[in-house]
């Protein structure tokens, strides 16, 4: 197996604060892979660092081989990462299907000119974008409501939806932040099973923030745990969550 | 030496755009809304002064004091009428265009009760000029009243808002109305006061505006309050020195521009500026540069 | 895939009201004007109506479908406007079918507004909020004072530029004075007709309208709604905001070109923040991002002014009074909340099944 996602050394400061400091993390292809760490120990700060929403002060980091540091945000996921993001972060006022939609745009093109008059290229293209896009509401059993307004649906459909609008875009690496926030233990539990069908029905790898133990000990199969920005654990799940420097960081002295 | 003199003339005009965007700005700062009609307000805040001393009799300070009252109220009635109900509005377009209505309608009520014809505005300085370098450089009383008054305003606001106790609460909504109210400060009347304050202020560079400019029409207050909004831009909205030192720039520029450049193009030099500004500094000079939480 | 189609022709028939609105609204004004009952005041509005009506439409595109605040709308009409009648002029002997002539202003006066618009846009795009609002505040009042300044005469030698005066032009006798400063251009040929107007708002709403339903559309709105998820699934920010303003920018000139061509003289100072907050209000009145709406609050805020005339010397302030009104009562969350009390009094039904 050779690595997804390679970062080496990466690091960014806001102002004096040192909010990540020389990470390392290799994420192998199709790997199911955890980044866990007590509040504010910079985990959704490693992911905007991944997908350029903040520039690294210094790292390395490869996807797939190629360095991605100093592309924008649309360039990196036009180059395979997809996220969703801890607070919600849909296209409120469009519908289910048209937030998927919006994913597909880098694969499913015509010109301005088609756009406008409507050609039979629009509607061929506009077919096979709605096609694809139900299927992948289906998947996450939302082609029920594709015509409701994002912001109608409730909490974990909107999870959900996230989720499916990330795929949309044909990652290889999906970032997910906390999926399972907010989520009671039913929910969680058929989270887990959409997680591991997401990993194996479109072969991306999937990297994971979680504060859900049960969640991350039951799909991870490594892990790294931050603490003040630094690694503070890295290796397989069980052996990591054995670790009594990890028990110490979570539950204190 | 016409430099010099074009300079402080420029400072004097920047001073009442200054008190001008300073009302812009606390108005911004703690209701997040553009206030269109805040030019109409120093338009009111000189008729009155102009309709004291004419129609009553009255002398300068009483009708600085009446301009004041009068635009204070008004002030607190606006808002209290047009612009409450339509701060928690889906959108914040609504309560813009709210105030460009109240701004027609302060513009056509004057129009209906003074007419069209501008009015000979009376300076309310009576104080001689002073000459300056063996008289080479005179220096009209009302420049020298409108600088000082600018000056005063400035730091009597800096300790109002930083050391009393309305002042603080008023710092208190404009950073976080929620825990504002949690923790026990009346939001809706902070908030008439600053918009109380900020008319009070209007009233003032109203007088001062006149004072200099004495031809008093109902569309008086359009331009300057324009330009006192870009002024606040200029400086950062939202911020209290900004919107000073914005004003005052913005107010020698324009005369430097008028005296160097060409008249017809001194308001497209002003905003060019502007536009100049903002692109290398996207939040004015004294701007608070706030990263988006992703 | 059900579900698909019935939204689909749920939109297409919406857009088809839209359409069949205006195209009925025609029929019976040019009914009207046929038996002779149009006032002359009604009959000369028309025209204004249509340039308002197009641009809420271009406006909307911006603020409503973009998220964006434009405050200089009137710059790009302004563009539009003299672009084409500065065509006009210079070809009147040229091109003798007036038609034609027209037909080129107008798409002249529409791509200088867009050239104005992308040159506007780039720099200006990465801006925020009120920030932006400002700077296009700026950029309408600057276009003003510049077109302000120039002097332009034709004579046999060609174009003759000056920021003086029109005697610094040192013209030959026949020469003609196409743009004179402050005095604008003069002596227009009029060409905009109602019917003109009209299939140009039908023209501008099936342009917005098929943009809104596209692949740019949504990526526009995706914008409009969540900045941070659009660039995070690919999409280039700034390539579809300048798209949207280009395009408002376009339609903006097109209504300017109806205008000056309704027009014998022509004067920058007409294109002032006011006309451009004018058309806000026709955006914010109507609906934000709802095309038809605009449309009807464009129409009803030309006309009312006019019927209100018998109020004479109150007329601009209870006009004033009636836009306040109309803002509260359409927008405050308690006036929202007692309408919808009241309707389901009325009707006996949730407000939910209205949605």
């Amino acid at each position: 197996m050779s690595a997804m996602l390679e970062v080496k050394n990466l690091g960014i400061s806001f102002g004096g604060l040192r909010a990540v400091n020389a990470l390392d993390l290799t994420v192998e292809k199709g790997a199911l892979y955890g980044l866990i760490g007590p509040n504010g120990a910079g985990k959704t700060t490693v992911f905007n660092l991944l997908t350029g929403v903040y520039k690294p002060s210094e790292g390395t980091v490869l996807l797939d081989g190629e360095s991605i540091v100093g592309k924008s945000t649309a360039e990196i996921c036009r180059c395979g990462i997809a996220r969703t993001f801890q607070n919600i972060r849909l296209f409120k006022d469009l519908p289910v299907l048209d937030n998927v939609k919006a994913a597909l745009q880098n694969e499913y093109k015509y010109s301005l000119f088609s756009s406008i008059f409507h050609t039979p290229k629009y509607r061929k293209v506009e077919k096979e974008m709605d096609e694809k896009a139900l299927e992948l509401l289906k998947v996450f059993d939302l082609d029920g409501v594709a015509d409701y307004k994002a912001s109608n649906l409730p909490y974990g459909r909107q999870r959900k939806l996230e989720i499916a609008r990330a795929l949309a875009t044909d990652p290889k690496l999906l970032l997910l932040d906390e999926p399972a926030a907010g989520m009671n233990p039913n929910e969680t539990k058929e989270l887990m099973d959409t997680i591991h069908f997401v990993r194996d029905h479109f072969g991306v790898t999937i990297l994971l923030i979680e504060h859900d133990m049960k969640l991350v000990s039951g799909i991870c199969e490594e892990l790294t745990v931050l603490n003040f920005g630094e690694v503070l654990s890295q290796g397989k799940t069980a052996t990591v969550l054995r670790d009594p420097q990890v028990i110490t960081a979570y539950l204190g002295e | 030496m016409s430099f010099i003199s074009y300079l402080i003339n420029g400072i004097s005009l920047g001073s009442v755009y200054a008190i001008i965007a300073l009302g812009y700005t606390m108005v911004y700062g703690i209701a997040k809304m553009l206030n269109f009609a805040h030019g109409d307000v120093i338009m009111v805040g000189a008729y009155a002064a102009f309709s004291v001393i004419m129609y009553y009799g009255g002398n300068s300070v009483t009708a600085v004091l009446v301009a004041i009252v009068v635009c204070t109220v008004l002030g607190i009635v606006i808002e209290t009428i047009a612009y409450r109900p339509l701060l928690e509005a889906a959108s914040p377009l609504a309560v813009l265009i709210t105030a460009i209505g109240v701004s027609y309608f302060l513009q056509n009520a004057v129009l209906l009760i003074f007419g069209s014809t501008p009015k000979s505005f009376q300076s309310v300085v009576n104080l001689p000029s002073l000459k300056l370098a063996g008289g080479a450089l005179t220096i009209s009383g009302t420049t020298l009243v409108t600088i000082i008054s600018c000056i005063v305003i400035m730091v009597v606001l800096t300790l109002f808002i930083n050391k009393s106790k309305p002042g603080q609460a008023m710092l208190a909504v404009s950073e976080d109305k929620g825990a504002a109210q949690l923790m026990g400060i009346n939001v809706n009347g902070t908030i008439a006061l600053t918009f109380a304050i900020g008319s009070g202020l209007a009233a003032i560079a109203g007088v001062l505006l006149c004072s200099a400019y004495p031809s008093l029409s109902p569309y008086t207050g359009s331009m300057p309050g324009i330009k006192a909004f870009v002024a606040a831009v200029f400086g950062g909205i939202g911020s209290i020195p900004g919107a000073m030192i914005g004003g005052i720039l913005l107010g020698v520029i324009e005369i430097l521009g008028k005296a160097y450049i060409s008249s017809q193009l001194a308001d497209a030099i002003v905003f060019g500026v502007l536009i100049i500004v903002l692109l290398v500094k996207p939040t004015g000079l004294f701007g608070k540069h706030i990263q988006e939480k992703v | 895939m059900e579900k698909v189609e019935k939204m689909k022709q749920k939109n297409f028939r919406s857009n088809l009201i839209t359409y069949a609105i205006v195209i009925l609204a025609f029929a019976i004004m040019e009914a009207w004007k046929a038996s002779g009952n149009l006032s002359s005041l009604l009959s000369g509005l028309l025209v204004p109506i249509c340039v308002y009506v197009v641009l809420a439409i271009s406006l909307n595109l911006v603020v409503g479908i973009s998220g964006e605040l434009s405050l200089g709308h009137a710059g790009f009409m302004c563009v539009g406007a003299f672009s084409s009648a500065f065509f006009s002029k210079c070809t009147e002997e040229v091109i003798t079918f007036m038609p034609l002539r027209f037909f080129l202003a107008i798409l002249i006066g529409a791509a200088v507004a867009a050239i104005f618009g992308l040159l506007i846009g780039i720099p200006v795009l990465r801006l925020r909020g009120d920030y932006l609002a400002i700077v296009t505040l700026a950029f309408g009042e600057i276009i003003k004072n510049v077109i302000n300044i120039f002097y332009i005469g034709l004579d046999e030698n060609g174009f003759h530029v000056s920021t003086q005066d029109q005697f610094s032009l040192n013209m030959e006798a026949d020469g003609q004075i196409i743009l004179g400063g402050p005095q604008g251009i003069t002596s227009i040929t009029k060409c905009s007709t109602f019917l003109v107007g009209v299939i140009l708002i039908l023209i501008s709403l099936f342009i917005v309208l098929n943009l809104i339903n596209s692949r740019d559309g949504r990526s526009i709105m995706a914008i409009r709604d969540n900045r941070i998820a659009a660039e995070s699934i690919g999409i280039n920010v700034t390539k579809y905001k300048l798209m949207a303003f280009t395009v408002s920018a376009a339609l903006a000139g097109a209504a300017g070109a109806l205008y000056s061509h309704n027009l014998s003289t022509l004067q920058a100072s007409k294109f002032n923040f006011n006309t451009s907050i004018l058309a806000l209000v026709f955006v914010v009145l109507g609906g934000i991002g709802n095309m038809r709406g605009s449309i009807i609050a464009a129409v009803i805020l030309t006309v009312l002014p006019e019927m209100l005339r018998f109020l004479s010397d109150y007329r601009m302030l209870i006009y004033a009074i009636v836009l306040i009104v109309m803002m509260l009562v359409n927008w405050s969350p308690k006036a929202l909340e007692m309408r919808e009390r009241l309707m389901s009094r009325f009707f006996h039904k949730s407000a939910k099944e209205g949605e």
